[in-house]
Order: structure tokens, then sequence, then C-alpha cells
């Protein structure tokens, strides 16, 4: 079993660490083998960042797969770059605050996830990457919800314990609105 | 073993403290910035040394220096930074220093391409600078095996007092994977390997009683085994036995499910790891495909790809982050041209992807 994502941004949008921290937490709390494959351009800030994750039960090969189960898209260009290479009934997670065009595809699901309006209500656009990652634990159940938080208050907490709380919060919130996507689906 | 998540880089250089590196000189480029990074912070730790050098001829020499004192050090560039290093790798060749020397290749010729690439085969294998020497050249396909095989370069830096080159790329560089590190040898252990290396050849300055030692870049050296040579020929007889002795006791390579297999895939490091993927799925599908993957590019495992059924194999496939393709050229020694070969090659940042390979493969099978 090997499930692959890619995530899509601007660099300083939270892309790599949101991949990041659901890495670290399966790499230390599961015994699944684990990639993360980065590609980025010169810039940084503003700059395309995107990556690609796999979680699998067997060894792993190539760290890019042709087509993905999962895609989170922090903004247009990289929805427009990676809808093609989701799988038919695949997951897309939109950060509709910033990617506001309308998907092409008609044969994947969709989540929608304001997750940077999130991040300045909860106090810092910062943490719109956790309000993100919050809605796909949410909705996969991929590695538990605490843990995640945990890895986070660890990796991130240490240089700014002051947005700890910020970071739970727009955590939580995302969470809910992946799980009641999948409620929803479940009940359709 | 704790595992840990840990980029290319951060595993590289752990790896490297841990088998005992205490001197790092080096200057930033892309793909391996990380590389220098981790030391300047980790080095002070452990008591050793970074020294980020004014230029690659400055740092790689550094390097030079501290190996011909004993101490176990490295250094690390990427491609056109590699090339820059030429004439230090080349002296401590002549010198016979042992040290490690790392590329994290990217796209070239030239300055190229900051993106990852596999396009320094031919540098790393047959001509790291002038005079035709060589270095035991390991390359890694993933994380772990480069924390190991950066462990392990120091090891045989020591053994052959020679450099011995890790090639990996900025792919595994950058890339982020579960790694189980190796263990930190012992403050003692570290002390006996330097305090050998000072009675037998390196520089300890002048001790009463005690024969001076010297370094040169020219025949001066004192030799590895036997008596003072003065002339450059005998060195360069005295390094090429020590390349053939390679040839049978340094070659490692692995097999590849190739079982039966009618087409054989030739690729190293990460080119490796993609057509692992490539020859899974074929498999599954009854296409009989194996591998056979050089996991040191020099000495190359000559003796696997030559033992091939011309009778049997319809046709090797080199895939190979590189165009035109390097590894080639040895694959066809080896062969001796019996068995018919194709490419299937990406080069200067663009990614070969698993359907490539699976679909050049098939092209094979169907001709």
């Amino acid at each position: 079993m090997e499930r692959d994502l890619i995530v899509g941004g601007f660099g300083g949008q939270g892309v790599m660490r949101l991949a990041q921290l659901m890495c670290y937490t399966a790499t230390e709390t599961t015994d699944k083998y684990v990639s993360y494959f980065p590609t980025y351009g010169g810039e940084q800030r503003g700059g395309t960042a995107n990556c690609f994750v796999i979680i699998s039960d067997e060894k792993i090969g190539a760290m890019t797969a042709p087509k993905c189960d999962d895609l989170i898209v922090f903004n247009n260009p990289s929805l427009a770059k990676f809808e093609a290479r989701l799988k038919p009934n695949g997951t897309m997670f939109v950060n509709t605050t910033v990617a506001t065009d309308a998907p092409k595809r008609t044969d994947i699901k969709i989540v929608n996830v304001p997750a940077t309006e999130i991040a300045n209500e909860v106090g810092d656009i910062r943490c719109a990457n956790l309000a993100m990652l919050g809605a796909y634990i949410g909705y996969t159940g991929l590695l538990p919800a605490e843990n995640i938080k945990k890895t986070a208050e660890k990796k991130l907490g240490a240089k700014r314990p002051e947005l700890i709380p910020l970071n739970n919060a727009a955590f939580d919130r995302g969470f809910e609105i992946g799980k009641a996507a999948r409620e929803a689906e479940k009940e359709a | 073993m704790e595992r840990q998540f840990l980029k290319g880089c951060e595993a590289i250089a752990e790896s490297a403290v841990r088998a005992g590196c205490r001197f790092y000189a080096g200057y930033p480029i892309t793909p391996q910035n990380e590389i220098p990074e981790y030391f300047a912070r980790r080095m002070p730790e452990v008591g050793g040394v970074y020294l980020q050098g004014e230029s690659e001829v400055a740092s790689v020499n550094m390097v030079y220096g501290a190996a011909g004192g004993g101490t176990r050090c490295m250094t690390s560039s990427a491609s056109c930074g590699i090339s820059l290093k030429a004439e230090g790798m080349s002296y401590m060749a002549m010198a016979r220093v042992p040290a490690v020397v790392l590329n994290a290749q990217r796209g070239g010729p030239g300055v190229g391409d900051i993106r990852p690439a596999q396009q320094d085969y031919f540098q790393a294998t047959k001509a790291l600078g002038n005079g035709g020497f060589q270095y035991i050249v390991l390359a890694p396909s993933t994380i772990q095996e480069a924390a190991d095989m950066t462990y392990e370069a120091f090891d045989l830096a020591d053994k052959y007092r020679n450099p011995v080159m890790v090639l990996t790329d900025g792919f595994t560089a950058a890339m982020m994977e579960p790694v189980v590190l190796p263990e930190q040898k012992s403050e003692e252990e570290l002390a006996a390997i330097k305090a050998a290396k000072k009675a037998d050849w390196a520089l300890k300055g002048k001790v009463e009683g005690q024969p001076l030692h010297k370094i040169s870049f020219n025949a001066g050296s004192k030799p590895p085994q036997g008596k003072f040579m003065n002339t450059g020929e005998d060195r360069n007889k005295t390094d090429a036995a020590m390349y053939e002795l390679w040839k049978e006791e340094e070659v490692r390579y692995e097999e590849y499910r190739l079982d039966n297999a009618e087409v054989v895939i030739a690729a190293y490091g990460v080119a490796a790891r993609i057509s692992a993927t490539a020859i899974n799925i074929l498999r599954a599908e009854g296409y009989k495909v194996g591998m056979i993957r050089p996991i040191r590019v020099n000495p190359f495992p000559e003796k696997p790809y030559a033992a091939l059924d011309p009778a049997k194999v319809k046709g090797i496939l080199v895939v190979e982050h590189s165009i035109p393709s390097q590894m080639i050229y040895d694959v066809k020694l080896a062969t001796g041209n019996t068995i018919q070969i194709d490419t299937c090659l990406r080069s200067c940042g663009e990614i070969i992807s698993r359907d490539q390979i699976v679909e050049d493969v098939k092209k094979i099978f169907a001709k």
C-alpha cells in the first residue's frame, strides 16, 4: 500500500513544512517507509514551491509518482499545474482564500479549506499550513491528530513558542472542516 | 536503533562527524549548502574545525593540509565546484593523503543548472584532475546509503591512504527519508587512528630521535609501503598496483530481480532506485527484467555485466540522469559489445519517471 501526495504553493506559505510535519510524524510514530522530495525555484518567498510525499508499507524506489492519491494546492499556479496528476476519484484540498480558480476535473473529490483566512482569524497568516494539514488529517485519518500536533509543537514551537496555541487552533479548525467533508461524503 | 527523518545533507554531515571527521572546509554551492551549514553548527560541539574557504580551491587545499596532519577530514561541493577542486584533488592523490570529497551532482556542463543531475560520472571515475589518478567512488541511491557510505568512506580513505569520493546528487541531498545513523566512533578509537598515522607517515613536526615526515605533491611523500621513491614513475606504478587491487577487493554492486532477466537495467544512484520501482511494475506484468546496480562506480563492477549471457539477454538499458549517457562506456567495455545497449536519459534537473523506464524496457522487448 503506497499513498502519494503532492503539495504545491508559493514559497513562504509553509508548503514544505506542512509535508515535513507529516513525514516527521510518520517516521517517529509508525514503521512505514516515508519519502519527501522537494522542488523549488531559485526564489524563496513568492517563488514556486512544491513537494512529493510518499508513505508506504514497502521500500520506496521512485520518489515521485506519475499520478497521486491526494493533492494539496495553496495557489492557482499549483492548481493548474497539478490537477491533471490526481488519480480519478482522488482528493484535491484547495486553499480557497488564495487558489480561487475553478477546478476543471469532474472525476475528483474536492475539499475546500479557507486556510489563509483561518490563519488570519486565529491571529497569524503563517498558520495557514497548519489549518490545511488539519483538514488533510481530518479527512484522511492518515495519522492521529494528536501526534501531528506534538510534532508541530516540537519542530515549530522551539523557535516560536508564542505560535503554539495559534498553530493548534488553526489545525483544529482545519481538522473539523476535513472531518465534516468526509462525513458528508459518507452520507451522500 | 532509532530512525530519524533527515535531509540527505544532514544525514551525510552527521555520519561524517560520527566517523570521526574533525575538519571540514568548503565553499557554498547549491544543492549541498546544508552540508557546510550543518558542520558549521556541529563541529564546535565535537572539538572539530569548520572553515569556509574563500573559494573551492582554497577549501580543498585546506583539507589537503588537514589530511597531511592525520586528521579525518572532508570537503564537499557540487559539479562545477568539484571542477574547481581538481587541483587539490590531484595533489592529494599524488601526496597519497586520506580525505573524503563529496559531490552532490547538479546539471552541467559549466554552471549548468542548480537542479539535480548525474552528469559527473566521467569526471568522478576517469579524471578528477590531471595525472591519471583514481579515487574509490561510492554511489549511494538512498539517504540511508548516503549516510552509511559517507561513514565508510573515512575508513576506506585511511585503509588505502588515498582520498575517497562520495558521488551523490542534488536529489538525494535535498530529499528527506527515515535514516538510522551509524554509531559514533569513540574518542579513544579516533585517537588511535590518528596516532597510527602520525607514527607511520603523517606530519607531526620535529620530534627528537624520530625521522621527519613529509608530504609532497610531487614524488616526495613517504610511500604507503616499501622504500622511499624518488621518481614520479615509481609512484605511478605503486598507485597503478593499488587500482588493480581495488578491482579484486573493493568492487560493490547489487543484483536486483536478475533471475531469468531478458532485459537488464544498468543504473547507479538515484536512477537505480527509480529503476527498481519500474522493474517491480514490469515484473508484475510478466516482463522478465532486472538490474545490475554499481554501488561503487569506481572500481566498476565489470564481472556481473560480463557474466550476462547474450543468448538470454535481449538488451541492456542504461538509465542515467545525463544526456548523453556516460556510464554506457563502462557497460560496453564490460560486456564486450555483445549485447545491444539502449539508454533512458534525462538531464539538467529533469527527473526520469518510472513510466519512462517502463516504456523504454517494453520497446526493447518489442524489438
